[in-house]
């Protein structure tokens, strides 16, 4: 059949086609060899000039990963990794630490202009209003690139900077909080983590502060060959607030990278963290060749009372993706949000959902999760919410809808919902379906072509996730949703 | 992943012995033995089942059997088990089971209904029809679960009920399964029955303990539904002692525009693990699976389903509904498979339940695997308490607060029970809750 051939060959180019972040930055960069030994936990420490307190830490990790076995329980499949044949580290050459953008090599400069981040303030200033400013901080494979507005978020108190540069200029903030949501030995690939951190961002909001501006920090991977282990830790004590978002990108190559990524959230009392993520990391080519794997740790620790934290994620890239942003709702009173949109085409394969483990006494959350798998992809939902004995007038409402587009693609749930305590209340509830026939049928009677009459539908079904992403971010995952969609029609 | 080989546990040793000393004896040979052999190395190899599996994550039968008990070799009548079935108030054929040998003398082999043909399962494993080990193994999604394994390796006997073409029965086919509780024993046993095209007909499964000493019982029963049946399935778990530890298998195969009903009641029961496994053979087919947990004390009850849409144009309804007081732990693991060529599946599972007080636990774990996309499947899972304005219309209105609550429980649990199409077996299963209800001790106890 003419149409089902067509289709298949118009599935076939969006992902080569239409990945427009594929392109690859010529530099010299500095790794060490391949591998991974105690040397290159010793290589990665002395680079980053860490002290020894935090090389002791990472070696520990590092020992204790190598009697840990990987995971298999997961709906995803790939071929076993070579932990040896990946560069763990790898730093453009810039000589010494970059004081200003001017010292930052003219090619990553460029980079992160095609992608169109923003690195210069003055640019972001101009024609901007203040409110909607954005503070960046850059991590390029293995380093962070610059931080921006990092002076006038100091006069609010605000740190935000690498967390190399957190581990020399406040070591005590680091020493206190980090694993503590994510403990070293929390599963493999957070350890490994742990053992190899290379850069990622620091944020610490003091008592009573409302962030002035969206803080964000854009992830990318460049080096062939070579893991991107980042590091994240954010802090917002008592009553304060921010608004966090994290985007990323990788070039098109044939082999397949790792990242392995360790996010902790921590909100102390009344205070409130929301995290953004739009992920497009490479996903592959049609035939599953090359693509990012995705396998990243995420918790939020809701520690004090009235806390809440709110994940909220655009998935549309990864060969891989491994991902459960949860929250542990300890303090009374705490509450925990999770939204999320997985797409997933080509040969993609998604293992993403969340975990809400309410401890603290009146503790809510609510999780709305919609996968929509076209091509030969998979996507699954995978979610635990669970009430302690404790956990009194716990209350959970869950929602997760899967689309399919084709039928070669598969959509799975998996829910775990476990009440210890009578006074819980819990709710889920999940559909699967297809695009009704009738409203594309309503669509395109009205004049829209049967691509934009899917696009409208869908952005209607993912209309709930996409409100709470931050305005910069919604325009851009809605154009995302539209690209890894387009062609799927059949 | 490293493969672990864990130490065999005390009960795994003595089942093994079991095994040992018994398969020579066990009925059947050729085929049967051979089927035997495998599963009893199938269960070898993987051991009692436990919480780091996942279709056993919250019911550890590894925790559970920390002995094995001698295994049960059929025992006589007792008074007490002759006294338990004539209160017993059900019409039609009664096969009777006493620890799980075929007991032709109580079963009422000489007024067998038009159509219909009765065999011990012992005399049918030793002379086997061609199929039957092909019958015995139940649908593929069955296979590698060691619960049933164990069952296959250790069947004694149970009953082979064959219904042929076309016939409607007038009244239910009941098997009856008389633990005699005068020892700690393990009954295994296994039923057959097979409804040729066209049959309709019920199936009433009763398992109770006529002493006061807790049995561990492995039982499994086989469905083959021919096309354009229709089947219903009502299974009374109850009147146990407290300390039963008891794994009830269903496979079920259901053919062409067919109809397959399922109801279970477990109460009073112990712990009780149920294990639906249902396969489409056919397309345009309707399965039903429904059931009610009412539990209390430290009973367990454990409801895993498996059902697979392998044809196009199945319809497949779930709903379980839980009550659980005093320290009771209720389980629903429900999953859906539509595989890739199950266009225009239409499924839709639910499971409810619940906690009447601090102590009750849920885990709820409702599954759709999904790889076919014109299909309609949802799932829904609730936990939570008695409406509280509910409880308040009614009080409003005179009702003490324990009437009041059973009665909301009543017809929380009515929801599901409704679904029995026999009306007999509905006032049988009614007057059970409201038993239970009754004697419920627990939240009543606390009335404001």
């Amino acid at each position: 059949m003419a149409a089902v051939q067509e289709t298949i060959d118009q599935v076939k180019s969006i992902d080569v086609t239409e990945y427009k972040y594929g392109f690859v930055t010529e530099l010299e960069v500095d790794k060490p060899a391949k591998g991974l030994t105690e040397d290159t936990v010793r290589y990665i420490s002395a680079r980053k000039n860490e002290p020894a307190w935090m090389l002791e830490w990472r070696l520990d990790a590092f020992r204790r990963w190598k009697t840990m076995t990987e995971p298999t329980w997961s709906r995803v499949n790939y071929p076993p990794i070579d932990y040896q044949n990946i560069y763990y580290y790898a730093a453009p050459k810039m000589g010494a630490q970059p004081k200003s953008l001017d010292e930052v090599d003219p090619a990553i400069l460029e980079t992160y202009k095609k992608l169109g981040i923003p690195l210069r303030e003055q640019e972001i200033l101009a024609g901007v209003a203040p409110e909607n400013r954005v503070a960046v901080d850059a991590v390029f494979d293995s380093v962070s690139v610059v931080t921006t507005f990092k002076k006038e978020l100091a006069e609010a108190g605000v740190i935000f900077c690498s967390i190399s540069e957190a581990i020399q200029e406040h070591p005590e903030l680091v020493k206190k909080y980090l694993a503590t949501v994510v403990p070293v030995t929390d599963n493999y690939f957070a350890t490994l983590n742990s053992a190899v951190f290379t850069d990622g961002s620091f944020v610490y909001i003091p008592k009573g502060v409302r962030c002035p501006m969206e803080l964000s920090t854009y992830f990318r991977i460049n080096e062939q060959n070579t893991g991107q282990f980042e590091r994240t830790l954010i802090i917002a004590e008592e009553g304060s607030y921010v608004s966090y978002l994290e985007g990323c990108t990788a070039p098109k190559r044939d082999e397949n990278q790792l990242h392995a990524a360790v996010v902790e959230l921590i909100a102390l009392d009344d205070a409130e963290i929301k995290y953004s993520t739009v992920q497009n990391w490479f996903p592959g080519d049609a035939e599953g060749k090359g693509g990012i794997y995705n396998f990243v740790t995420k918790r939020g620790d809701c520690r004090g009372k009235n806390s809440k934290i709110s994940w909220t994620q655009v998935e549309t890239g990864s060969a891989i993706t491994w991902k459960y942003p949860s929250c542990i709702l300890r303090g009374d009173g705490s509450r925990g949000e999770f939204y999320s949109i997985a797409v997933s085409n080509g040969m993609q394969q998604v293992d993403s959902g969340t975990k809400m483990i309410h401890l603290g006494r009146n503790t809510t959350s609510k999780i709305i999760a919609k996968g929509i798998a076209a091509g030969k992809s998979d996507s699954t939902y995978r979610g635990m919410v669970s009430a302690h004995r404790k956990a009194t007038g716990a209350r959970n409402f869950t929602n997760c809808d899967s689309l399919l587009i084709g039928d070669q693609c598969g959509a799975h749930t998996i829910p775990y919902i476990e009440a210890k305590t009578a006074t819980a209340i819990f709710e889920h509830e999940a559909t699967t379906s297809k695009i009704g026939e009738d409203q594309l049928f309503y669509c395109q009677q009205r004049g829209l072509s049967e691509e934009e009459a899917v696009a409208l539908i869908v952005n209607g079904f993912v209309k709930e996730v996409l409100q709470q992403l931050p305005m910069e971010f919604a325009v851009e995952a809605q154009k995302l949703i539209t690209i890894s969609l387009e062609g799927s029609v059949g | 992943m490293a493969i672990v080989t864990p130490l065999k546990t005390a009960a795994e040793q003595v089942l093994a012995q079991q095994f040992a000393n018994v398969k020579a004896e066990l009925p059947g040979a050729g085929p049967v033995r051979k089927l035997r052999e495998d599963a009893f190395a199938g269960f070898e190899a993987k051991g009692l089942p436990h919480r780091r599996l996942e279709a056993w994550r919250y019911t550890d039968l590894r925790m559970m059997l920390r002995e094995a008990k001698p295994l049960a070799d059929g025992n006589a009548a007792t008074q007490a088990v002759r006294d338990r079935l004539s209160t017993l108030k059900l019409d039609g054929l009664r096969l009777v089971l006493i620890d799980g040998a075929f007991n032709a003398e109580l079963s009422g082999l000489d007024a067998l209904p038009e159509g219909v043909a009765v065999h011990a399962l012992a005399d049918a494993l030793v002379s086997p029809r061609e199929d039957l080990t092909r019958i015995l193994s139940g649908p593929g999604v069955a296979e590698g679960d060691t619960g049933l394994m164990l069952n296959t390796a250790l069947m004694r006997d149970g009953v082979l009920v064959e219904i042929a073409e076309g016939t409607e029965l007038a009244a239910p086919i009941a098997i009856i399964s008389l633990a005699s509780g005068d020892e700690e024993q393990a009954i295994f046993s296994r039923s057959v029955v097979l409804a040729g095209k066209g049959v309709k007909g019920s199936i009433v499964e009763i398992s109770e303990s006529a002493g006061a000493k807790a049995a561990q019982i492995n039982t499994a029963i086989v469905f083959e539904a021919g096309d354009e049946s229709e089947i219903q399935h009502i299974r009374l778990v109850t009147r146990q002692p407290a300390e039963t530890v008891q794994v009830l298998s269903l496979l079920a195969t259901v053919g062409a525009h067919a109809k397959f009903d399922s109801f279970a009641l477990i109460c009073n029961a112990g712990t009780v693990r149920q294990q639906h496994f249902v396969r489409y053979a056919g397309e345009h087919t309707e399965v039903g699976l429904r059931g009610v947990n009412l539990l209390g004390g430290q009973e367990h009850s454990d409801v895993t389903l498996v059902v697979d849409h392998e044809v196009p144009h199945g319809t497949s309804r779930e709903l379980f509904k839980s009550i659980i007081g005093g320290e009771g732990t209720g389980v629903f693991q429900g999953k859906v498979i539509v595989r890739q060529h199950a266009q225009k599946t239409d499924g839709s599972m639910k499971s409810n339940a619940l906690l009447l007080n601090d102590g009750a636990t849920m885990f709820n774990k409702p599954e759709l695997e999904i790889f076919a996309d014109d299909v309609v499947c949802g799932h829904g899972a609730t936990v939570a308490q008695i409406d509280g304005e509910q409880l308040f219309y009614l009080m409003a209105r005179g009702l003490p607060r324990p009437q009041a609550e059973a009665l909301v429980l009543q017809a929380f649990a009515g929801e599901a029970v409704e679904f029995v199409a026999d009306e007999a077996l509905r006032d049988l299963i009614m007057g059970e809750v409201e038993g239970w209800l009754a004697n419920r001790e627990h939240t009543a106890g606390k009335a404001a």
